[in-house]
């Protein structure tokens, strides 16, 4: 219990100063502390495929990407910096207020489940490769559509037209 | 036979992306008559019964597709506005390099449309909004300029958002039904151990669902994303695509998956009046054609939550109605705001004072247009609405009734409006601007068709409303619960 609560106050934490930082850099790395935080508690929850999913694509290979990109651009004004720091606690006053309200409103469901977790019986034991392969065929269809509509999203919104 | 709605626009995104010289050139064409094909199988089915042949793939895949006539009607709305996207984009963009493309990014949205019609399983809906999502986020930002990047952005976000919302109801209802299919989430809903996780999940995903749908409040995107958008996506994403994936789902789950509370009934008709009044009164005060049209829509989509929220068979069967309604007069609309901006280079209303007069059709069509919208008989949007607040009153929510009536009368006044700033002022384009107007030839020949057939389908389907009624409407009842 103590371990999972630490986990998720690190895990709310890395998220908060991903959104709150003002360096792109230190917000990628906040990003992939956040995945990395995120696939210990998947593999927790007994999710060791899903954990590793996590660690090497969200936390390893986007957080590359994103470190490409921001090579790509230019550093801030120290003046910009300064404006931006000031600003960046009255920019995101709601955001506390939003985690506790939403933290409240489902610890009512959650603390105190007032429901069965038909869930779980069934689905301990069965294999998530066989549930995907032999299941869920249209879901696989349609990451086959989503690579190609991302495809195509870097030919018409990357690719310098000829002049 | 169902799955070829999706493979057949996939196995042509194939064919058309072939290292072949003359493939590209033939873009449109192929296009068009997939989705004329799409059209006519819809209007053709009773002839064929194409839904009752058994499906060939299904020894190889499992899909899990149905057909009711609720997903008729989708297809049939789908394959009018895709086909008529596509004329507009042959008629005003200018490269054939983002002809081709769009043409690409419109066969996707397709393939995401008619899966999201298909599909009986709350993650594969997820699955194919997404899809519908990111072709739609592309295709805004086609041009590339500062507004349209704005408008992909905000529609980015707030996209997001919705898919926060969506996945944690996702998480919910695995958790309290075991599956993700319509059939054990509507069987748990009958779980007294499992209701009240399951109302909150459901309220989750109706607040992905009010997002993605445009619904006041949630509607800071949609005036962005279609004034921005180039015009034939302005035509796809008004007609069609932000319907699909928001207000179609919400008529589904709401109809027959999850059980309508008088909770989540309430919640629906007070957003459906507040988006009806907040986005005509905003409409009022545009200066811009397409802003005032983005506006005009998040007010009739309020008619068709209005309409949900009520509750009764008649309600979702005049809310269908309304949809497709919607789809055609304002997909019409937006051809009008194509063929004014192409012709005169703005769709500002202050600049575009006196037109009218040379561009007859463009006139005489978004008149048309407009009075279906106000709901003006005998045209086709009179019908849609008299069937809702007939649905209303008959239901007893008398206040709510008022606001649609009393509505369309702020609709008709920014209508009036335009077609008096627009079609009926003097000019203030010089007259060498003007003298151009109506004189394009074959390059508008596409932009005429779509608004003359557009205007015959939205008068038509007003005048036959008896045979709608009983072969339309009244068949639509029975989907519901």
């Amino acid at each position: 219990m103590i371990i999972n609560l630490i986990l998720l106050f690190g895990l709310i934490l890395a998220a908060l100063w991903t959104v709150m930082t003002v360096r792109l850099i230190r917000s990628i790395v906040g990003l992939a502390l956040t995945s990395a935080i995120l696939s210990v508690v998947m593999y927790r929850l007994h999710s060791p495929l899903a954990a590793v999913f996590e660690l090497s694509v969200c936390s390893g290979l986007i957080s590359v990407i994103f470190v490409t990109t921001v090579s790509f651009t230019q550093r801030m004004s120290k003046e910009d910096l300064l404006i931006r720091r000031k600003e960046r606690f009255l920019k995101y006053w709601y955001l506390p207020i939003i985690l506790i309200v939403t933290g409240l409103l489902l610890s009512r469901y959650l603390l105190t489940p007032q429901f069965t977790l038909i869930a779980l019986e069934p689905v301990k034991g069965v294999d998530v490769r066989n549930l995907l392969w032999n299941t869920r065929h249209l879901d696989l269809f349609g990451q086959v559509v989503m690579l190609l509509a991302g495809a195509l999203g870097v030919v018409v919104l990357f690719k310098e037209s000829k002049k | 036979m169902l799955s070829l709605f999706i493979l057949a626009p996939l196995v042509l995104l194939f064919v058309l992306n072939l290292p072949i010289n003359f493939i590209g050139k033939l873009a449109f064409w192929l296009a068009g008559v997939l989705f004329f094909s799409q059209v006519l199988l819809v209007l053709l089915h009773s002839v064929f019964a194409w839904s009752a042949y058994p499906d060939f793939l299904n020894s190889f895949f499992i899909f899990n597709l149905y057909i009711d006539n609720l997903t008729r009607v989708m297809f049939l709305t789908i394959g009018i506005v895709a086909l008529v996207s596509l004329i507009v984009a042959q008629g005003t963009i200018v490269q054939e390099r983002q002809k081709f493309n769009f043409v690409n990014l419109l066969l996707i949205c397709v393939i995401g449309m008619n899966a999201i019609v298909l599909v009986r399983d709350v993650f594969s809906l997820y699955v194919f909004i997404e899809i519908t999502s990111v072709a739609s986020f592309i295709l805004i930002a086609l041009e590339r300029n500062k507004s349209a990047i704005e408008g992909t952005f905000k529609y980015l976000i707030l996209s997001a958002i919705a898919t926060v919302f969506m996945l944690t109801a996702m998480a919910f209802f695995l958790l309290a039904a075991g599956d993700l299919s319509f059939a054990a989430i509507h069987s748990a809903f009958y779980n007294p151990g499992a209701s009240s996780i399951l109302k909150l999940a459901a309220g989750l995903f109706l607040c992905g669902l009010f997002i993605k749908s445009g619904v006041a409040p949630f509607h800071g995107w949609v005036p962005d994303a279609y004034s921005a958008a180039p015009a034939c996506v302005s035509v796809l994403l008004a007609g069609i695509t932000t319907k699909v994936a928001g207000v179609y789902v919400l008529l589904r789950l709401f109809g027959s998956v999850f059980i309508l509370s008088p909770a989540f009934a309430n919640i629906l008709l007070f957003a459906g009046a507040f988006s009806i009044v907040l986005a005509a009164l905003a409409a009022l005060t545009q200066d811009d054609f397409k802003r005032m049209l983005a506006y005009s829509s998040i007010s009739q989509i309020g008619y068709i939550i209005l309409a949900l929220g009520c509750g009764t068979p008649l309600a979702f069967a005049g809310a269908v109605f309304h949809f497709f309604n919607h789809a055609i007069f304002k997909s019409l609309l937006f051809v009008n705001a194509a063929a004014l901006e192409k012709q005169s280079g703005t769709t500002d209303m202050n600049k575009l004072a006196g037109v009218g007069s040379k561009l007859p059709v463009t006139g005489f069509t978004s008149l048309i247009g407009m009075l279906s919208t106000a709901g003006i008989p005998p045209l086709s949007g009179f019908w849609s609405k008299l069937i809702i607040i007939i649905a209303l009153f008959s239901a007893g929510k008398f206040v709510y009734a008022g606001i649609a009536l009393l509505a369309s009368v702020l609709t008709l006044a920014y209508f009036l409006s335009f077609q008096r700033r627009v079609f009926f002022c003097k000019p203030v384009l010089a007259e060498s601007t003007l003298s151009t107007l109506g004189n394009a030839g074959r390059t508008t020949f596409g932009l005429r068709f779509c608004e003359v057939s557009l205007c015959i389908i939205t008068v038509v389907a007003g005048i036959l409303i008896v045979f709608i009624h009983n072969n339309g409407i009244l068949p639509l009842r029975g989907i519901f619960w």
